[in-house]
Parts: C-alpha cells; structure tokens; sequence
C-alpha cells in the first residue's frame, strides 16, 4: 500500500507517507470479510448436515443407508433409488442438453445472422429467469402426456419426463457460459485455420471448440449443478416412487426430491435420514466439481 | 513474371477508404516487402491477397486481384486460394493441440488420412521451417509449450505442409526478441528459393535485408514500389524519402 500525499513545503511534490495508510486496510478487511461469505456458508451448511444427519447414519448404518434399496421410514431408509434416480436423471440431462446447448452456442458465436441471433439469444437469456415451478408446469402439460402417447403408457410422471425437463432447464446456462468462452477467444485461431485452407465447420470443431473447452466445461459443469440440485420441476414429472425404477419410464424420485416432499412432516429418526441424503447430495456434488476440475487442468496441458 | 497482380483496387471498411486504387505487380519467387506507418494499409492489401478481409463485416473490394490468371475475387473457392496462398500471423497463433497436429492441421482439413503421408510431410515441413531438430523427440507435446519463435517457426511449418506457391507473412517478427527474429529472416532466405513471399514489416532495416522489391504505403495509397535498394536508396517521391531516412513514421 503506498500511497502518496500532498506536501505542503514543496507544492505538489509527492512521496510516500509515513503514516499508516488507514482507508487501504480498511477495504483491505472489507474485502476479506467479503470472501468469506461464500466460505462461511459452505462450512456452515456442511457442519448442520453432517450434525444432524450423522444420527441416522449411526442408526441405520451407512452400508445400508446408501446402497439400501427399501425406503420405509421410519423403519428401512434405503436411499439408493434416489441416488441412482439423481445420477441417471442428471447424467440423461447432460447428454441430451449438453450437445444441443454447445451447438447453440457455436451457431450464436459464429454462424447465426445478427438479427437472428438478436431473437435466439434474449430467448435463451429469458429461459434461465423462467422459475422450475414453471419448468414444472410445462413438463405437466406437455411432456408427460406426449410420454403417455409415445410409448403408450397409462402414467407418463416418468425418470424420462424429469430428462427431458432438466434438458431444458440445463440449456440456458450452457449455451450463454459457452458462447461467451467461444466468442473470447482471440481471432488468430480462426484466421489460422481458415488461412490453412479449412472450411469453417472443420475451424469449429477441430479449433474453435477444443479451445473454449475450458469455457464449455464451466458451463457443463454448472449444468450439472443445476441438474442435479433441480427439486420442484423435478417433483411435478416424475412420480415421485421411492422405489428403484426399472427404466426410465417409470415413476422416480430424486434426493432433492425425498428431502423436500417429506420434511415437513419427518421427526427423530425420519429427518435425520433426510439430512443424510442431502449429505450424500452434497458430496456427489463436490465429487463432480473435483472431476471437472481435473478434466479441466489436465485439457489445458 | 508475375505471381500475383493487383489491378486499380479499392477497399472500403464502411465509408473509410482504406486502400486507394492500388496497382502492383508481385514477382515470382521474390521478397515483396510492404511498409509504411500503422493504418496506411498495407495490412489490409495483405489481407486481400488470400481474402482474409472476407471476414470483416462491411468491407466492400472493387478492382481486380490476379493470381497467375486467375481473377480471384470472381469465384468464390477462397479455401483453394488459401491453400496455394498461405499466411503468417503477427502473433504465432498455434493450434492448441500438439506440434504434430498443428503441421497435420491443414492437410487433414483437406481430408488426408494416410498416416504415413502425413509423418512424412510433417517432418519435411519442419525441416524446411528449421524446427526439426528443435522438436523432433516432441512431436506429440503441446505446441503452445514452445517458445516465441518456435511458434512462429511452428506457423511457418504449417503454411509450408499445404505447399502454397505464396506466403503472405504480416509483421511475423514483430512479436519476436532480436535471436528469433535473425533465424526467421535466415529461414525466409531459405524460403525465397521455393515460395513467393509478400512480408509486411514496420522494421526498415528488416525490409532492406529481406527483400528485393519494396512497396512504399501511404495514407491508403501506394506511393512508391521498385527494387529495395532503389526505394531506399534513390526514392523518387518526397513521402518515401522522408519515411526511409526515419523524418516520420
């Protein structure tokens, strides 16, 4: 911190200050103090789970608690329906919205005309304020009975339903973090490429997207994230059975979902088993950001 | 004779006039070097050579571009003409991908899969850009782990793989310490033997050691081209002769 200060011998001569620079350690604080909101919360909210759900783990055993299949409270708490329910749910997500968000995000970058891309872009913009209970109400409407029709089923609240919803609600924020990561690029790799001879479609996809892909798997990653934390959208699709679904057209219901539907009611045993999931919800997810983050360092070497 | 041949060329970037009925004759097999001060449109003219200003929204090109005799703003197979007309960048701009992929690159864009082609032609080219030996027990490692001027040379290698007749180098050195610099222009002494080059540089004294015709810009017009000693030494027009002695610029 060295600041200057006006002296009043030599006019406008400046020079260090002797005195301790107050205003400087001050925002130096200020912005400590801001930094460890984010961290405070994340111990805060780790330390509640784990003290609240360690009982039921105690009780019920984690062997049988995670890989459980029978979900019966406050008897059986089986929750490894709901992880496979989540893992399939999400991982269906990724790999239906994942592909068409990239591609949206390369045709918004490079390819789209500008007034068409003045449409498309506040589209995708407005889908990521749209509230899940809305997400929720367009999966009611349309796609569980467009489920019911396909595959000719009596209920279509299906793990596909719920695919098919987080798809859609995944797409915003991978398209607008991708386009972004595409667009930042600097020219030379385009002009490179192009200046080779290749047409733009081969530029796209063999330079243009390896080197956002730190960019896009941000984007992906936050998807994810999303995904699988997505609870209310998640409840009005899928059924909600707590049983381990044999395809994804049958009913099934997801961690977020178990904790949601059943903690107003749960007590002792029951809500500490609840807790408990959203501990295994949360370290799926940091096993996922560890994983992306890996993917990450080692695609920029 | 001539390898390229601009005929009463205009270019305007919207309503900015920025190349001035320009007309100028690029030998075959020589150094052309372009200079004057930033913004008087020499890279721009560059860019019109291979078409890289295609990319620039609003530009608007009246006139006529000749390649041997082929009028090449008249059809539109730019990725032909940027095969035989190849370019270097100011900047090194390799691929992130290994030194490998980066030779490769254009050849396998051209659908090439013969592998053992593929080895044998990366490995010629990294000769000819003098970077084999400094690379050949890494081929496989990332290109962006190499240094400046091997980036560079990188770069060249790659323009070389698709075996152009031109190669339109834009101030390739400029981004480069004195070392890298002096075995670029080694190497483009090398290169004059097989390849016609067309060099923008805003060094003067580069432009007299490289090259043998020197094309003097101004403002968006080409003041002054002829042989390098002449510009530099007997310039006919007072602009010229004030930029070559350092006056301004």
């Amino acid at each position: 911190m060295n600041t200057c200060t006006k002296n009043s011998d030599s006019g406008i001569f400046l020079r260090p200050t002797p005195k301790p620079d107050r205003l400087g350690t001050f925002f130096h604080l200020l912005f400590i103090c801001c930094a460890m909101v984010g961290v405070v919360s994340l111990a805060t909210i780790a330390w509640f789970l784990f003290s609240e759900g360690l009982p039921a783990f105690r009780q019920a055993g984690v062997i049988e608690l995670v890989f459980g299949s029978e979900w019966l409270p406050p008897a059986l708490f089986g929750i490894f329906p709901m992880i496979v329910a989540s893992l399939i749910s999400t991982f269906g997500a990724v790999l239906i919205g994942v592909p068409i968000a990239i591609l949206t995000a390369v045709f918004l970058a490079e390819l789209a005309p500008k007034w068409l891309a003045d449409i498309v872009r506040p589209a995708v913009e407005l889908l990521a304020g749209i509230p899940s209970v809305v997400y929720g109400f367009f999966g009611l409407v349309v796609i569980v009975p467009a489920i019911e029709v396909l595959f000719n089923i009596p209920a279509g609240n299906t793990l596909l339903a719920g695919v098919i919803v987080l798809a859609i609600m995944i797409l915003p924020t991978v398209i607008t973090i991708s386009e972004t990561s595409i667009r930042a690029l600097p020219p030379v790799y385009k002009e490179g490429a192009l200046a080779l001879g290749a047409s733009h479609i081969y530029s796209i996809f063999k330079v243009l997207i390896p080197a956002a892909r730190s960019g896009i798997l941000t984007g992906v990653a936050l998807g994810i994230a999303r995904a699988i934390g997505e609870t209310m959208a998640i409840i009005m699709v899928m059924g909600n059975a707590p049983a381990m679904p044999g395809s994804i057209l049958e009913p099934a219901r997801t961690l977020t979902a178990n904790i949601a539907m059943e903690m107003s009611y749960a007590t002792g045993i029951h809500a500490s088993a609840l807790y408990s999931t959203g501990i295994v919800l949360l370290i799926f997810i940091v096993l996922l950001n560890a994983g992306l983050l890996y993917i990450n360092k080692k695609s920029v070497h | 004779m001539n390898k390229l041949e601009v005929n009463n060329l205009n270019l305007f970037y919207g309503e900015n006039h920025a190349l001035k009925d320009i007309s100028i004759k690029i030998p075959n097999r020589q150094v052309t070097a372009l200079i004057g001060p930033s913004g008087c449109g020499k890279s721009t003219l560059l860019r019109t050579l291979n078409r890289m200003n295609d990319l620039v929204p609003n530009v608007t090109i009246n006139g006529e571009v000749k390649f041997e005799d082929w009028d090449i703003y008249a059809n539109n197979d730019v990725k032909q003409l940027r095969m035989r007309v190849g370019m270097v960048f100011q900047k090194a701009n390799p691929f992130p991908m290994s030194i490998y992929e980066n030779v490769a690159f254009g050849l396998k864009a051209q659908g090439m899969r013969d592998k053992k082609q593929l080895d044998k032609i990366v490995k010629e080219s990294l000769r000819s850009a003098a970077l084999w030996d400094e690379v050949q027990d890494r081929l496989d490692t990332s290109a962006l782990g190499l240094s400046g001027g091997q980036q560079q040379r990188l770069c060249i290698a790659r323009t070389i793989a698709m075996e152009p007749e031109v190669i339109l180098m834009d101030e390739p050195t400029s981004a480069l310490d004195p070392i890298a610099t002096h075995k670029i222009e080694e190497l483009m002494d090398e290169l004059r033997k097989k390849f016609t080059i067309v060099i923008v540089t805003h060094s003067m004294n580069q432009a007299k050691r490289i090259s043998d015709k020197t094309a003097f810009f101004w403002m968006g017009e080409l003041v002054e081209h002829g042989d390098t000693q002449q510009v530099f030494n007997q310039p006919q027009d007072k602009r010229t002769q004030g930029y070559v002695s350092g006056e301004f610029g």
